[in-house]
């Protein structure tokens, strides 16, 4: 079938309720109404009230009770309705979700995944754009996922679902409805922790992920650059490996993500290439990325965000050297 | 000894002898609704506020103000000119009651309630600034003394420690937080009306129970039939008024304000209905029957206000359509204002974030207006945004 990235979270969801009877999806509407998205749409009519909830407004609830769920033995899903809701539930994630194996030796475990569209771009109020991956990427313990395909969404999806540690799933909206790809009716895997090449190149590599994968592959085309394209994937843990490899064949890299440029994602992709490739680099590592400031407001948020001659602009620096 | 330290809290003897645990339930309470004016618009004259006519033909004016603004703010957002809007249609009376209360140095804390800001100054025009996502309208809100939370539940620690400042300081201001009926369910709501209870800090909590959090309606909010009596469990003091009487509401409010300028936390729970979607961008059609939205169409909180004012004899003196034309002028002028208010540059992103731009963010503002001088093409990409 023909399917966007949020009707793509939906197939999955019903895949694996299907499958799996102790899936339980939880979270702010995500049942009568179907998700403010329509991510949950048609859930609570085919699999209940029992395994489709519609919490009261806690996101502390919704993560901690996930992880009791998930400790008892259920694959809770929740949804964080914007990713600027999640912060109430930090603790929850810090304290407890990422630590249930830890904490007690292996005994017990949390297969919990808690999902929740992120980023800037679709005209939201205050508290509905950050992309905050490298705050909760810093959490040991919690997987962080960024799809940037609906083929990938479901795929990954599922596989977080059945992944027996937390994930942290976030959906980047701004790219919700905007291009349909195949995907297939059936159950598959794409596994996590393992970046994608979208593109092979030659002359310098780009490591992006999620929101920042369009904009990544139209800076490409406009540059006529053989760039080489690494989707990451899942952010935490990273793949670093893909990166190393492709930055030892082209010598250059620039990456991209909307979060904040301090103290993030890309940072750490810059320190693994100085630990494994520093000697193959020819010129510094470029970073694109929001500002170290809040995403402002909806009047003036696509400054923000990194559009394509940013990404193209750097891109020419780097190969410039 | 104080009032407190000489509640007993060791066990009392309950059911001594019988044997029998005795459950304390949801029944043992018995929980009033304050209203004055009734449905069909008889009313309990005795009980009726002493405000003069003037005040009394105020409070029809800033209802209909309440219910103009949001009609033509749902009218401007359908022609793409906002970004999402939330009506409070419906809420008037509970709106315009409690807030018909403040003083200039009083801090306002609101989720749904805009006019209260318009009630103290606030011009349209920069609300509608903030709904098209422009930061500077928070500016006049902060003159003020009036923010919006948008993060729900997230403002009633503020409140309790602005609150808590104005105790410190022996003043006469009131803080109040508004909050719906969602936001009770939010560890910062416990966590701070918890905190009130505690410390006695005179703060208001004003919730407004419009029935639904989105598309979650009361009963799947809470297990508790009513929200006042949570109030109890914190050690404070609660009032449940009927919030499509606007006079009920200002009795209320203005009861409880008593109580916080004497030092002592007080909750309302505000009980009305919210007619239209949760926001522009939501289709209640999904979560709430036709039947529903009639009954309580029926009981407008303005209509319900006009037999009152009908009844006192104060009707004649009121020209509703005049007032409706005048504020629709009001909200042309603010909306031609906001229309003219200048395109911004990009320093406006790195302002205010501190009170000294460090180092690294000059950096990134400069790079930033380099690229932007560099590269015109990024401007293709930025894209057209509601006025603004
Ligand atoms: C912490 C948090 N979680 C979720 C949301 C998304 N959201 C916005 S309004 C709303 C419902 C609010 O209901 P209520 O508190 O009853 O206030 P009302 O809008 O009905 O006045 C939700 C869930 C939010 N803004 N903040």
């Amino acid at each position: 079938m023909q399917a966007t990235i949020v009707e793509a979270v939906n197939d999955a969801l019903h895949t694996e309720m299907a499958a799996d009877d102790r899936v339980v999806v939880l979270g702010e509407d995500v049942a009568k109404s179907g998700g403010v998205f329509r991510a949950t749409d048609e859930l609570l009519e085919e699999f209940g009230g029992d395994r489709v909830v519609d919490t009261p407004l806690s996101e502390i609830a919704i993560v901690g009770g996930a992880t009791g769920l998930a400790m008892y033995g259920y694959r809770p899903v929740a949804e964080i309705q914007f990713s600027g809701f999640l912060p109430p539930a930090f603790d929850q994630l810090v304290s407890n979700a990422s630590r249930i194996r830890w904490r007690t030796r292996g005994a017990l475990n949390a297969p919990m995944v808690v999902r929740m569209p992120y980023g800037a771009g679709v005209r939201a109020l205050e508290h509905h754009s950050e992309s905050l991956e490298g705050a909760y990427g810093h959490i040991p313990g919690l997987q962080i996922v960024v799809p940037s395909t609906p083929h990938d969404t479901k795929g990954l999806l599922l596989s977080a679902i059945r992944d027996p540690d937390p994930v942290l799933f976030m959906e980047p909206k701004r790219i919700y409805r905007s291009f349909r790809e195949e995907v297939p009716e059936d159950d598959y895997e794409v596994p996590l922790g393992e970046a994608a090449v979208r593109r092979e190149g030659e002359d310098v590599t780009v490591v992006a992920w999620g929101s920042m994968m369009p904009p990544t592959l139209e800076a490409v085309e406009e540059g006529d650059v053989d760039a080489e394209v690494i989707d990451l994937r899942t952010v935490s843990p990273m793949d670093a490996e893909t990166v190393v490899e492709s930055v030892k064949k082209t010598g250059r890299c620039v990456v991209v993500h909307e979060g904040p440029r301090s103290i993030g994602v890309g940072s750490d992709v810059v320190a693994r290439i100085n630990d494994e490739a520093l000697m193959y680099l020819e010129a510094p590592v470029e970073r694109v990325t929001g500002f170290d400031t809040p995403v402002p407001l909806l009047s003036m948020e696509d400054y923000y965000f990194p559009h394509p001659p940013r990404i193209l602009d750097a891109m020419e620096r780097a190969l410039s050297v | 000894m104080s009032e407190r330290e000489s509640n007993d809290r060791s066990p009392s003897a309950t059911g001594a002898g019988d044997g029998g645990a005795r459950y304390l339930t949801q029944d043992d309470l018995e929980v009033p609704t304050h209203r004055i004016v009734a449905p069909d618009g008889s009313y309990n004259a005795g009980a009726v506020p002493d405000l003069d006519d003037e005040e009394l033909r105020d409070l029809y004016r800033w209802m209909v103000t309440d219910r103009v603004f949001c009609r033509r703010m749902v009218n401007i957002q359908r022609r793409g000119e906002l970004g999402t809007f939330g009506s409070t249609r419906g809420q008037e009376a509970s709106i315009v009651g409690s807030a018909s209360t403040l003083e200039p140095d009083d801090w306002l804390f609101v989720g749904r309630a805009w006019t209260p800001m318009f009630m103290r100054g606030v011009p349209m025009r920069d609300m509608i600034l903030f709904w098209r996502g422009i930061e500077e309208g928070q500016k006049s809100f902060a003159e003020h003394n009036s923010q919006i939370a948008i993060s729900i539940g997230s403002h009633l620690p503020l409140a309790a420690g602005v609150s808590w400042g104005m105790d410190l300081d022996d003043g006469d201001a009131v803080t109040t937080a508004y909050l719906g009926d969602g936001a009770t369910s939010t560890g910062a709501a416990h966590e701070a009306i918890n905190l009130a209870g505690a410390l006695r800090l005179p703060a208001l909590f004003f919730c407004q129970n419009n029935q639904y959090a989105i598309s979650t309606n009361f009963e799947s909010q809470t297990g508790a039939s009513t929200i006042a009596q949570k109030a109890l469990a914190y050690g404070i003091d609660a009032i449940r008024v009927d919030g499509q009487d606007v006079l009920a509401v200002y009795d209320a409010v203005s009861t409880a304000k008593e109580r916080v300028r004497q030092g002592e936390p007080v909750f309302v729970e505000s009980v009305t209905y919210r007619l239209d979607a949760h926001t522009t961008s939501d289709d209640p059609t999904r979560y709430r029957d036709d039947e529903e939205v009639e009954r309580w169409e029926e009981d407008d909180p303005i209509e319900r206000y006009r037999s009152f004012l009908e009844a006192e004899g104060l009707w004649d003196d009121i020209d509703h359509d005049a007032i409706v034309e005048e504020i629709e002028a009001e909200f042309d002028e603010a909306l031609a204002a906001a229309n003219e208010f200048e395109q911004r540059g990009v320093e406006e992103l790195f302002a205010y974030v501190y009170d000294e731009m460090p180092p690294e963010l000059a950096r990134q503002l400069a790079e930033f207006e380099d690229l932007l001088e560099r590269r015109p093409e990024m401007y293709d990409y930025v894209e057209q945004r509601p006025k603004g």
